[in-house]
């Protein structure tokens, strides 16, 4: 999706000056992605065979009862009605109703999306601040035991099921050792003493001083995390000794070495800043799917975010959940590749024409 | 606002810490409070004229109490709830209930006749699905505020069908008779919705238990009324979490974080069995697991392929096998343990009188059949175990799998061959299961009766109908209790159905944890009664 971005870059709008014709890009391809992505999500949801009228009359309704809420859905307007009216109340900021928790979509998101960010945020960096170094390292070493160690550890962080992951390590971690608190994000007793400002127990607690609740969440936070992070760092050494040997055979690295700059000046100033680019796609990748595909943690860890509330809705043919589960993440998506493209700009002198 | 270094350093040094030191990172449940794990993501609403869930039911079994009830200490008597007595008019039609006196809702205002009328009114005219328990006496939006009134210090309801009176008194302890405060309730209402969008996420009842908040996906939190009008609550608080997956749950139970698991599954059972700070309680549910087969199928239709299925089921080789525990083997369409029970069970696996009954049928080398069900356990094993005694005698069926959201519309459109799907009765009368099993006054397809399993399965039997009819209206009990247990071996002689099995729900508690109730209804789950 960065790419797509870059590509509108050069679109339409060609005789504007340089920023309109940048903003006007970014809108027009917020707008088609937008409406792409709920256009295909809702095509779905109407499809797929699960009824969401039976999400809310339940199966055993009789046949007037189901008719009446069959009708009071809208579902016997056509389906491009029906996504019209989606798409006017969705500009109006209107998500629509959860039938799974009976409250506005928007106040959902609101409670299960911060949870979800706290755990991918902490993870992307662990996985930064770990695998990156770990990538070069194994690059500058390539093909001695470090190297080895890396792949192996790579292949394993990025092939065991984190399903199977999660549990092996709440077992260990959390049944036999009793090191870290079990599933969910706080202990019961705590639920409700902070009141939430950001969503983010962590911040939340901080700024009430509520330095228990803190601990405990942090307590609470490590393994899912953890399990998180090591995928994600799985993942971005891999890809970090893969762009770091692609540019250490390069000729201008030998240039440099024959000129006499020093080996870590070779590795960081030279081949590294010419990784950046790359690097910073794979970590706004990983970042992005992290934020939608932590289902699996979400539901070993029972983590009350946005993976698992959109999952569980769709199950429950809950498509306004769904939808709008859908359009967060998609703005994230979205968000993400544009910072991605914003910081190309800084890191690549290239980029800035 | 100063952080200091300790909790800036916290993530890295609670690792640390935790590592170097190895202690418990999480405390125990207080003495006070009731830790529950449970999944809980069927809760959509805590409106007790919607509730139709299991999970949402039984929050409401404690939030409110009922006009009608069974109470935890004897869960087989049909007692007074909201009601003190009743008084019923010689032709059965009408009754007038009086309220017990000093009772309070949980706002502190007394629990009045008007409180019950107003109650019952609103279920009818808000006809959220629970509402038919109720409008099958012939209550509409139309005529309920005649027929349900008050009559001086009293609640009097008169029906218009002609039903037993003990079937309605049955009735009105489902969930669906809860009774809300209506000062309460009307004060939250808006645009004339009956207070409907604000009982979904709060309570106004004067059950021993007040909802605090209920988060989805997350957790449901009680709080004692000490004011209930048997004495306050055995603990101030109960937690019923949201853990989803049940190896979490073992763990979670074993660890002390937790009082109550509810999800485990057979093995998870054995594996806890010999732990010594854990006991199992094992309750009988209301819960049965069918195959139905449709009668508009050229094949199913006849019914000696029926019975010839009925012999070709496993039944005590699967409850003794991966059911054990939690199944027993259970034939007949109202569950054991109640009122107007009836256990034989005649059919064992016998693939030799099966094969006759296919030959006789015109299938000597069997058929090619479709099974659905459920891809949630134990369905798929079931119909696994089915499907290999099937094809002993030439029966060659496939199995597809499905959510319950995309299972249900194609069994509602009659457009299955083979199904295994599951019924629990929606409140404690026979009538409510063989209503929906053996009942159908129209077995055309334009009739849509798609909340009936007989008209979904396209059969229909006059004679049986008339019973069910009779059993209905009969005023006297031993002769309503007979006809019902008839009903039932006529079903197990000639039916769509071959009933297999009767849930049994395994729990795992704390061994300190006392006083838990679990009866074969949501309507029946109580918490007032626990300590530890």
């Amino acid at each position: 999706m960065a790419n797509t971005t870059s590509r509108a870059a050069t679109g339409p709008f060609l005789s504007l000056p340089g920023p309109v014709k940048s903003i006007l890009n970014m809108l027009l391809t917020l707008v088609l992605t937008f409406v792409g992505l709920t256009a295909v999500t809702f095509t779905i949801g109407r499809v797929m065979p699960a009824d969401p009228v039976l999400a809310i009359v339940g199966d055993r309704a009789s046949q007037e009862a189901y008719d009446k809420v069959y009708t009071e859905m809208g579902l016997d307007r056509p389906i491009y009605a029906q996504y019209g009216r989606y798409l006017v109340e969705l500009a109006q900021g209107d998500l629509g109703t959860s039938v799974m928790t009976s409250r506005p979509v928007i106040e959902d998101i609101k409670r299960f999306f911060p949870a979800t960010l706290e755990l991918a945020t902490i993870a992307t960096l662990m996985g930064v601040l770990i695998g990156v170094p770990m990538g070069v390292w194994a690059a500058v070493n390539q093909g001695r035991l470090i190297d080895h160690v890396v792949r192996v550890l790579g292949l394993i962080g990025y092939s065991v099921p984190v399903f199977w992951l999660g549990m092996v390590a709440l077992l260990i971690f959390y049944g036999n050792l009793g090191w870290v608190a079990g599933p969910g994000r706080l202990d019961v007793y705590f639920d409700g003493v902070v009141e939430p400002v950001t969503g983010f127990i962590l911040i939340d607690a901080a700024m009430a001083g509520e330095w228990d609740i803190f601990d405990n969440a942090v307590s609470h936070l490590i393994l899912p995390a953890s399990i998180l992070g090591a995928f994600a760092l799985a993942y971005i050494a891999r890809m970090t000794r893969s762009f770091m040997l692609d540019q250490l055979n390069q000729e201008y690295i030998l240039t440099a070495r024959v000129k006499g700059v020093s080996e870590p000046g070779v590795v960081w100033r030279h081949a590294f800043r010419n990784v950046l680019v790359q690097l910073i796609t794979i970590i706004g990748l990983t970042y992005a799917s992290l934020l939608e595909g932590s289902v699996l943690t979400e539901t070993v860890f029972s983590w009350p975010g946005i993976g698992q509330y959109i999952t569980t809705s769709l199950f429950n043919a809950d498509m306004s959940a769904v939808l709008g589960g859908t359009v967060v993440v998609g703005t994230c998506f979205v968000g993400i590749n544009m910072l991605s493209d914003l910081l190309y700009k800084l890191v690549d002198p290239r980029a800035r024409t | 606002m100063k952080i200091s270094r300790r909790h800036l350093l916290a993530w890295p040094l609670a690792i640390a810490t935790a590592l170097a030191i190895g202690t418990s990172a999480q405390a125990a449940p207080p003495k006070d409070t009731f830790v529950m794990a449970k999944d809980i993501s069927d809760i959509i609403t805590l409106d007790p004229a919607e509730v139709f869930e299991f999970s949402g039911g039984e929050m409401i079994a404690n939030i409110y109490d009922k006009l009608m009830m069974f109470e935890p200490e004897n869960l087989t008597k049909l007692v007074g709830g909201v009601a003190e007595s009743w008084d019923i008019s010689e032709d059965g039609k009408t009754i007038a209930f009086a309220i017990r006196p000093d009772m309070t809702f949980h706002s502190g205002n007394p629990v009045t006749a008007e409180d019950v009328v107003y109650s019952l009114r609103r279920v009818v005219k808000l006809g959220k699905t629970p509402s038919f328990i109720i409008t099958q006496f012939g209550w509409t939006p139309e005529n309920v505020d005649e027929l349900i009134v008050v009559d001086g210090d009293k609640a009097k309801i008169t029906i218009t069908e002609e039903f037993s009176p003990a079937l309605v008194l049955n009735a009105l302890s489902a969930g669906i008779a809860s009774i809300v405060d209506m000062k309460e309730v009307m004060a939250h209402e808006v645009d004339g919705d009956m207070g409907y969008g604000w009982l979904k996420n709060n309570s106004a009842g004067s059950g021993p238990f007040m909802l605090k908040s209920w988060k989805a996906n997350e957790l449901v939190s009680l709080e004692a009324f000490p004011d209930y009008r048997h004495g306050a609550p055995g603990v101030k608080r109960v937690i019923i979490r949201h853990i989803a997956e049940p190896s979490a749950q073992r763990l979670m139970i074993e660890k002390g974080d937790v009082d109550l698991a509810r999800d485990l599954t057979p093995d998870q059972i054995e594996g806890i069995s010999s732990n010594e700070d854990l006991k199992i309680q094992a309750d009988p549910k209301g819960a049965l697991i069918y195959l139905a087969a449709n009668a508009s199928d050229p094949i199913l239709g006849n019914p000696k392929v029926v019975e010839a299925l009925r012999y070709l089921v496993d039944y005590q080789g699967m409850a003794n096998s991966f059911l054990q525990g939690q199944f027993k083997v259970h034939q007949a369409a109202w569950p054991g343990g109640l009122w107007g029970a009836y256990d034989e069970t005649p059919f064992t696996l016998d693939v030799e009188k099966a094969k006759a009954l296919l030959a006789e049928a015109g299938y000597p080398d069997g058929f090619e059949i479709k099974i659905d069900t459920l891809n949630s356990s134990p369905y798929p094993q079931i119909a696994q175990s089915v499907q290999a005694t099937l094809a002993q005698a030439g029966i060659r069926a496939s199995i597809t799998t499905a959510e319950g959201k995309t299972l249900w519309p194609m069994y509602r459109a009659q457009k299955h061959q083979l199904i295994l799907a599951q019924w629990s009765p929606d409140y404690t009368d026979p009538h409510s299961n063989l209503d929906a099993f053996a009942h159908n006054p129209d077995n055309r397809p334009e009739a849509k009766l798609t909340g009936v399993l007989a008209w979904r399965n396209a059969w229909a039997d006059e004679a049986t109908n008339a019973k069910v009819v009779a059993a209905r209206n009969e005023l006297d009990l031993d002769k309503r209790e007979a006809l019902y247990q008839e009903i039932q071996h006529d079903l197990q002689m000639n039916s769509p159905y071959a009933i297999l099995f009767q849930q049994t729900e395994q729990s795992a508690i704390r061994k300190e944890v006392e006083g838990y109730v679990s009866g074969a209804t949501f309507d029946m789950i109580y918490y007032r009664g626990i300590t530890k």
